[in-house]
């Protein structure tokens, strides 16, 4: 127990503030976010995060915003189990053709209002892979999307810059 | 001298005949059989100790092909039968060879092709509302038109009797994951049984490479599965270099191998963490991430992406190395050991995770050798497999000076999985300090000519979760007639089934985890 103490104590708050390049940058738009989501979340918003055919890059992208580096908990965001408590839905793709009547379940299971981003270059576009037999297109080819956040993987300043701008409305 | 190939000689006689300058590289045998042997080859391979490694189908019209890669030891042996276009019935190996259960399932439900005998022919990556007769890896199966949504039935495993109950789960899971179905059936909390149901990230990949030109898959194949894009990559470029006869330059091989362990640490980092995690220990999550999240950015000061996606190329890398890069990854290293083995430590003296982790999602030994398990998975269960060492490429191959050390534990559960990658950083960590101490100099890559016509290569690479195998052919226009992939969550997901009954449900997301099967790599 002593050890682990002494690693938390020691380890202390790695949470970025100014530093280099990159990180002033969350600072920017990490100030940002955390005003729009305490005026029209009420200081949380709630995301779902739907993985609707990616390669799993983005997802990886996703879950280092959990990291204590990037903490999107600071702004009030955290990541739900169930559709049904979601403010927004963070959709990666391509669709396909075996995800699409999950997500339209999953959106339809999400309270209106509601907000979409369609997360990486194939959930924007369906990038590489393409409108096939197997994969439908971009996410806005199934479901209503608010916002893009294009990259492959988008790095996790662009998630919050993209989620940033869904909620601002822009 | 093979040792497959004396035993396929001695078992087939006459009626096994091998095929120069085709299959390449020259050390991968390939052999055609009579399709009334085919299961005969497979018994020869089993009475060899031989695995299977993969078993896919091509159309060469009028015919399909029907292949089985086997491995023992670094042989590798392809054996392939070929059936008409009219009557595509094939002898199944499902009586010899376990993985060959969900192997030929795919092919039945992609290609068209029947295994006779096989005892389950369910569709499995094509779902029940697709047409009956939709073949896309066909060739007269258009790819670029949506298919008709049709009625149509799965037929699930069913569990009778008082107190049996069902749970399923998914496709969209709790947490930020890839989707898939599993289905238990328990009673109280023990399970009883699980059955997976996969192929919702099914983005036709494999149809997707035929109509690429073949210097531009490499990058289809780094995003078959987005945290092994290395590894992918790298096996599709040395599958097509061993085709095109083209040996790439020396610093660019030691290059790949330098990406290819810090594809290995990074992942590794995560997964312990997130193995932790699901046991309640959220502290090494954070702890492991941090330290995650440094070789990430290291990554993409220095190649200009945080995963290395589309550096390895066709011909060698994109991105070379200075000696500023060199120290910064030297010191890096010195950090991540300390804080690392701090960590290790933790793990190690915490008796409410051994709790958790010893005894639970037993793969045992005997059954991981049944299912031709790979990887991690394989090497927790006893298996000594690693392309590092029996299938090198420059410059693991120089294994006097490299001399790896991968571990082989034996107990299969999740503390054995947790512990392999605890080994496998600290041992990728040496290499990558070997690796930079002793590049040569010179070019990073070359010119590389696209392979001639009816040919076929042939890679295998071991990524983070195990061996990834690529196996190309060329057609007669010289176009890619076929990309076989074999991603290793494509056998190791079976393990995951069978290592689950016995356990109770709140531990499923510990096991799952400790297997970490890639969805994207499975469904293609």
């Amino acid at each position: 127990m002593i050890r682990i103490l002494r690693q938390i104590f020691t380890t202390g708050i790695v949470t970025e503030d100014v530093l280099g390049q990159e990180e002033a940058h969350i600072k920017v738009v990490g100030d940002r976010l955390e005003e729009a989501v305490k005026k029209r979340f009420r200081g949380s918003l709630a995301i779902r995060q739907v993985d609707a055919g990616s390669c799993n890059g983005c997802e990886l992208e996703i879950h280092a915003l959990n990291n204590s580096i990037y903490n999107c908990e600071r702004y009030g965001i955290h990541f739900t189990a169930s559709p049904r408590f979601a403010d927004m839905l963070l959709v990666t793709g391509p669709v396909t053709r075996n995800m699409e009547i999950a997500l339209r379940r999953t959106y339809d299971a999400t309270p209106a209002p509601k907000l979409v981003v369609a997360v990486g270059d194939c959930g924007c576009n369906s990038g590489i892979f393409g409108e096939t037999y197997a994969s439908l297109g971009g996410i806005d080819k199934v479901i209503p999307v608010d916002a893009y956040i294009s990259g492959c993987p988008p790095t996790p300043v662009a998630l919050l810059n993209g989620i940033l701008r869904a909620i601002e409305g822009k | 001298m093979s040792l497959l190939k004396d035993a396929i000689i001695s078992a087939l006689g006459e009626d096994v005949r091998f095929r120069e300058n085709y299959q390449h590289p020259a050390s991968v045998v390939f052999c055609t059989v009579p399709k009334a042997k085919f299961t005969e080859a497979a018994k020869a391979m089993k009475r060899s100790y031989a695995l299977l490694a993969a078993e896919w189908a091509t159309e060469e019209t009028p015919w399909f092909g029907i292949f089985a890669c086997y491995r023992w030891g670094s042989e590798y042996l392809i054996v392939k039968t070929v059936t008409t276009m009219d009557d595509p019935a094939f002898p199944t190996l499902t009586k010899k060879y376990l993985p060959a259960y969900r192997f030929e399932r795919q092919m039945n439900s992609l290609m068209g092709v029947v295994p006779e005998g096989h005892p389950d022919l369910r569709p499995w990556l094509k779902f029940e509302d697709w047409p009956q007769d939709a073949y896309p890896l066909r060739k007269s199966f258009d790819a670029s038109k949506p298919m008709p949504r049709v009625e149509g039935e799965y037929r699930w495993s069913r569990a009778e009797g008082e107190g049996v109950y069902e749970i399923p789960v998914g496709p969209v899971h709790a947490g930020i994951i890839e989707p898939g179905h599993f289905r238990f059936q328990a009673v109280g909390e023990q399970i009883i049984n699980l059955e997976e149901r996969l192929g919702y990230v099914h983005k036709g990949i494999e149809k997707r490479f035929e109509s690429m030109r073949w210097e531009d898959g490499f990058r289809l194949a780094g995003r078959v599965s987005g945290d092994t894009t290395v590894a992918h990559s790298l096996a599709y470029c040395m599958a097509l270099e061993s085709m095109s006869g083209f040996v790439p330059p020396e610093r660019a091989c030691w290059l790949r191998a330098l990406f290819l362990e810090r594809e290995r640490i990074a992942n590794h980092l995560g997964d312990i963490g997130a193995i932790c995690n699901d046991a309640a220990f959220a502290f090494m999550l954070y702890q492991l991430m941090r330290l995650k999240e440094g070789i990430l950015r290291t990554n993409s000061e220095l190649f200009g992406h945080r995963f290395i996606m589309d550096r390895i190329i066709p011909g060698g890398v994109a991105v070379d190395i200075d000696v500023k890069g060199k120290e910064k990854i030297l010191s890096e290293l010195k950090w991540l050991e300390k804080e690392f083995e701090k960590l290790v430590t933790i793990y190690d003296e915490n008796p409410s995770l051994e709790d958790r982790v010893r005894g639970t999602g037993v793969l045992l030994p005997e059954k991981a050798r049944e299912l031709c398990a790979v990887g991690i998975v394989a090497r927790a269960s006893g298996m000594n497999l690693d392309c590092r060492i029996f299938n090198p490429f420059t410059p693991y191959d120089q294994h006097d000076r490299i001399e790896m050390d991968v571990p082989v534990l034996v107990t299969g559960d999740v503390h054995a999985r947790t512990w392999v990658r605890i080994h496998e950083v600290r041992e990728s960590t040496r290499i990558i300090r070997w690796l930079l101490d002793n590049m040569p100099d010179g070019n990073i890559n070359g010119t590389i000519e696209p392979p001639s016509s009816e040919k076929a290569g042939f890679a295998a690479v071991e990524g983070w979760r195990g061996e990834i195998i690529y196996w190309l052919q060329s057609g007669p226009e010289g176009e890619i007639n076929r990309c076989m992939v074999r991603d290793p969550s494509s056998v190791n997901w079976l393990g995951l089934e069978q290592s689950i009954p016995g356990n109770i449900v709140p531990d499923f997301p510990l096991c799952n985890k400790s297997f970490n099967q890639s969805y994207s790599g499975h469904d293609l």
